[in-house]
This record gives structure tokens, sequence and C-alpha cells, in this order.
């Protein structure tokens, strides 16, 4: 299910401020890929622009090519709503639906497009996600209580059941951790190590250990000053770029002189 | 007091932190015992119309509020006779604000949903203002404005419910904006953003995780609106006009409804009795009218009621 995603010469602008310059990236099937860098340089923006969900925001635009398996995610013919149906996200807090129960939540991606789905494939659906966000012994005996009543680590793997239930190829996390306590970004560090086995996953992050921990590629955005665009500064294997990267920027970034 | 003696030893600072922990500011406990003294007034001083108009309402009208009088109109009813009833104003008040709801609740709906999730740039802001502007307008002006529009569409001798009916939108809609445009406000983006990444298109969005999210907040605006139009008496005299009859049709023919019922009543004064006369009550119209009006609070009270239970029903829950 894991597909691949090239980007080239991208530019983000909302609209006249240029947010990220130039960006050209290979993103593999079936693994990892870390995005870190200093607040501000654009890493959230780009993962947006991967499944097109900047374009929530009003006056943002993108110049060049994100393309997934040879397709244009831009092109004239995508429709965003399709596009995001293959590229799934889990956002930064966790936001379950407050109005429905842990598995109205997980098949939201199911129902609210109106898309019928008999009894008994529901209750799979449901079983299957929620076992692959390792939430299932859990919460199997409470699936119709409400997902907001769960703790904070549990609300984001119920998050990312809900994502991987619409089943996508590509999975984007934004900070997935950064509002949950150490044992919670644990377990959802496990989830994303066994979660690559099917798929792509793309995953910002502040926290360098995490990256170092769960990615097998990591790119270094950064930012020249305020009211700059953000670049890509490097990629590459989370191995060296750890331990002997290229660039002078990198390393400071990494050894904790700087951001 | 012992610590301050087994420990001689203690500096000058460690003195002053205890001292001035054992500080009573004298000037702001008063202050604030003023201001809570002030804020107990204002809460009674609040209470006092609201208490005082419920229990001369259920005073005065309790009377005459009975089965008779809710069952039946004031057909071939005159005088002081002891009868008559507000059949056909429940009638009319409950037809009238119907129609007024079923206009008003999805225009106004919609009218939010586009500015809080459409609306940008001049359309929006000019909307704005209007629906600012038509939350001003005197009630009187509302109805003139329904009656009017009436007449160029039906002529000069139109008479019917509806046109109450649309009086009333006028006065309901800006109401059903404002209160439906801050409770859609209240959900958070990232509920919105939530449903767009599994994949969902906007309109689905909006109408399955916005909506949902808000609709107790959006049926207790509905019901406030409702309750501010049920008590309008000018927009439906100059509409609806009066009617002793029941009248069940909302599209043909005058209407009466509560509140110019209870103008009407109250209208009369006393009735003239003879001496002869043995069921003649001489303040039998003040009589209906304060029923009348006992009435129309309990059906507003009931409305309540039926919101509160709504809302709670669709209330967002942390546990089941």
């Amino acid at each position: 299910m894991a597909q691949r995603i090239d980007v080239k010469d991208l530019d983000i602008y909302y609209g006249d401020f240029h947010a990220v310059a130039d960006v050209s990236m290979t993103i593999d099937p079936r693994s990892v890929t870390a995005f870190i860098g200093p607040s501000g340089c654009g890493k959230s923006t780009f993962l947006r622009t991967l499944n097109r969900m900047h374009e929530v925001i009003p006056g943002a635009r993108v110049e060049g090519t994100v393309a997934m398996e040879g397709v244009d995610l831009y092109g004239d013919d995508i429709d965003p709503v399709a596009v995001r149906r293959q590229v799934g996200m889990v956002f930064q807090r966790p936001n379950p639906f407050p109005t429905m129960s842990i598995q109205e939540n997980v098949l939201a991606g199911v129902k609210l497009v109106n898309k019928r789905i008999s009894k008994a494939d529901a209750a799979d659906l449901v079983e299957q996600s929620l076992v692959g966000a390792n939430l299932w012994n859990e919460v199997k005996d409470r699936l119709d209580k409400p997902g907001a009543g769960l703790s904070g680590g549990q609300q984001q793997r119920l998050c990312i059941a809900r994502a991987i239930a619409v089943k996508p190829d590509v999975l984007l996390m934004d900070e997935p951790c950064s509002a949950l306590d150490p044992i919670s970004t644990l377990a959802i560090e496990d989830l994303i190590a066994e979660l690559k086995q099917s798929y792509t996953i793309v995953i910002v992050t502040h926290n360098m250990q995490q990256a170092a921990r769960v990615s097998d590629r990591t790119a270094f955005f950064n930012i020249a000053g305020t009211g700059k665009p953000g670049r890509l500064i490097e990629m590459g294997d989370t191995g060296t770029m750890f331990s002997s990267p290229t660039e002078k920027a990198t390393e400071d970034y990494i050894s904790g002189r700087f951001g | 007091m012992t610590t301050t003696l087994t420990a001689p030893a203690e500096d000058e600072r460690t003195a002053a932190v205890r001292a001035s922990l054992r500080q009573v500011d004298r000037r702001r406990s008063r202050v604030d015992r003023i201001m809570q003294g002030l804020v107990y007034v204002a809460f009674a001083l609040a209470m006092v119309p609201l208490v005082w108009v419920s229990w001369t309402v259920v005073a005065k009208g309790i009377d005459r509020f009975d089965v008779y009088f809710l069952t039946h109109s004031m057909r071939g009813v005159f005088g002081g006779m002891d009868a008559g009833g507000i059949y056909h104003a429940i009638v009319g008040t409950v037809e009238i604000t119907l129609g007024a709801t079923i206009i008003s609740v999805p225009v106004g709906i919609m009218t939010a949903i586009y500015l809080v999730e459409y609306g940008t740039g001049h359309l929006a802001r000019w909307v704005t203002f209007f629906v600012d502007v038509m939350t001003g307008i005197p009630s009187i002006v509302a109805g003139l404005f329904a009656y009017s529009l009436f007449v160029v569409v039906f002529g000069p001798d139109v008479r019917m419910g509806l046109m109450g009916s649309v009086a009333l939108s006028v006065l309901m809609i800006p109401v059903v904006v404002r209160s439906t445009e801050e409770m859609l406000k209240l959900v958070p983006n990232e509920l919105r953003e939530a449903s767009y990444a599994l994949g969902v298109p906007k309109w689905l969005t909006i109408l399955k995780v916005v909506l949902r999210t808000s609709v107790a907040g959006i049926v207790t605006g509905v019901m406030l609106a409702v309750a501010r139009v049920i008590g309008e008496t000018a927009p439906l005299l100059v509409t609806v006009g009066v009617i002793d009859s029941i009248n069940f049709n909302l599209f043909e023919g005058r209407m009466m409804t509560l509140p110019v019922y209870v103008y009407g009543q109250y209208s009369k004064g006393f009735a003239t009795c003879s001496e002869s006369a043995i069921d003649c009550i001489r303040t039998i119209n003040f009589d209906r009218a304060w029923a009348a009006a006992l009435t129309l609070i309990l059906i507003v009270m009931l409305l309540n009621l039926v919101a509160r239970l709504i809302s709670r029903y669709f209330a967002p829950k942390l546990r089941g």
C-alpha cells in the first residue's frame, strides 16, 4: 500500500509571503522520513502540501510539483479530496470528534462521506484499525463510549486508527507526540515502527532523539531569518545525518548549538 | 510561635517574609466585602421584576385558567358573559410562530454558514452589516413591510396568517443568524481539519461535523429567537388582524394570536352589566387577558424546557 512521493522545485506562498523555497526531495515507500528544523522554518507547511491540507488557509498556493507514483497531486484534474484519501494525516493535538463514540470516530472517514458499510464490515474495520493503532485492548470493552473521554495518548492513537481506517498509502504526522507524556510517546513511536511495514510515513518533530529513534531518513529545514523563506538544507540517511552531516548548519542544529 | 523561639539564628530576610505573610490588608478585604454585597444586591434587584411579573400573572390569571378557557373560542361571546376562551388564539399563535420558524431557521442557519465557512471580503461584511441593522428594526416596521409585500402580490384586501409569519421572520432571522454564527465560530478548526484530512468534502464536513458539534447551541439560539417573537403584538395586529372564531388555515383569512388577544381584551375595559343579568362579570375582559398572558408565559416556558432537553441530548459528552 505504500507509495513513493517525488517533490520537485516546490515553492509555497501565503498570499505575498514566500513561506518555503525550492524544495526537492524523494520520499521512499515503506519508510519513515523525519523533518527537523527550528520553529517557523516551514516543515509543517511543507508537510501539509503533501496532502493539499494547506489549501484550507486562504491565500495559500504552491508552485512546482508533488508527484505520487508519477501523478502530479496539483494537476488540473486532481481533486484534493481524493488526494487526502490517499494521504492521511495525524495532527499535533489529538482531535477526536467530540460528538462521536470511539467506534464512530474510527469509522468517521467512512460514515462522514455517506458510504454504506454493513455492520459486520464496520465491526471488522473498527477492530482492524484499533489493533493497527495498538489501542484495541484498552478500548474493546467501551467502543460506544465518547472518544473525548480517553487520555491524551489514547486519543492520539484513536486519531491514528481513524486515519488508517480510510486505508491511505501515506501517513503524515505533524508533531504527533508533542502534546503527550513520555510513556504515550513511546507507545506512538513503537506504533510508527510497526506502521512503516505497510505505509509511507512522514513525521515532523522537534525532538531530535525521536527523529533519530524512529526515522530511516531525515530532512533538515532551516530559515535564514525572519521574513525569509524556509529551505531544505540537507537530507540523508538518519544515521549519516546525525553522525556526519555535510552542512555546518545541520551539525550546529543537531548538536544543540542553535535552535 | 514555637518555631520563632527554637530558631534564633534566622536572618532578617526570613523574619521579613514571615511578617509579610501574616500581614492582613484590611482595605482589600473591606473592598472585597462591599463588592460582594453589591453583587448580591444587583442580583436581588434583577430578580424583583421577574418574580413580581410571574406572581402577578399567576395570581390574576389562575382563576380563569381552566380546560374550558383553553378549549373554547370567543365566538358568540359578548358583554360580561361568563364564557369564552383562547383556543382560537392558541391555534393562531402556534401556527404563525411555527411558520415564522420554518422560514427563519433555514435562512438564518445558511446565512451563518456562509458568513463563517465561506464568506470573505465585501459581501460577507455587507451581510454582517445588514444583519446588524435588521436586529434593530422596530417590530411595527416589520409588520408594515410584510403587509405591503402581500398587498403587492395578492391585492389590497389580503388577510392571512402567513403574513404574520413573514413579519415575525423578519424579526427572527437576524437573531438566528447571530446566535448560529457565534456557535459555529466556537467549533474548533482542528475538527474541520481532522475531517478534511480523512478525505471528507467541505459540504459534508460542515453538515456532519460543524453543525453536528454545534447543534445544541443552535437549538438554544433558535428557541431564544422564538421566545423573542412569540410575544409580538404590533406586527400581528397590522397583518393578521383580529377574529373571534377558530381559523386553522394559515393561508386564508384573519387569525387571532395570544398577544393580540390580551391587548384586545384589556382595551375593552369593564363590561356593562344590567341589574337583572345573572352570569355577568364586570371584570371578565381583564380576567381573560390575564389568563391568556399566563398561557403565553407557559408556552414560552414549555418551549425552553424542550430546547434544554434537545440540547442536552445533542451536546458533546465526555462520558457515555
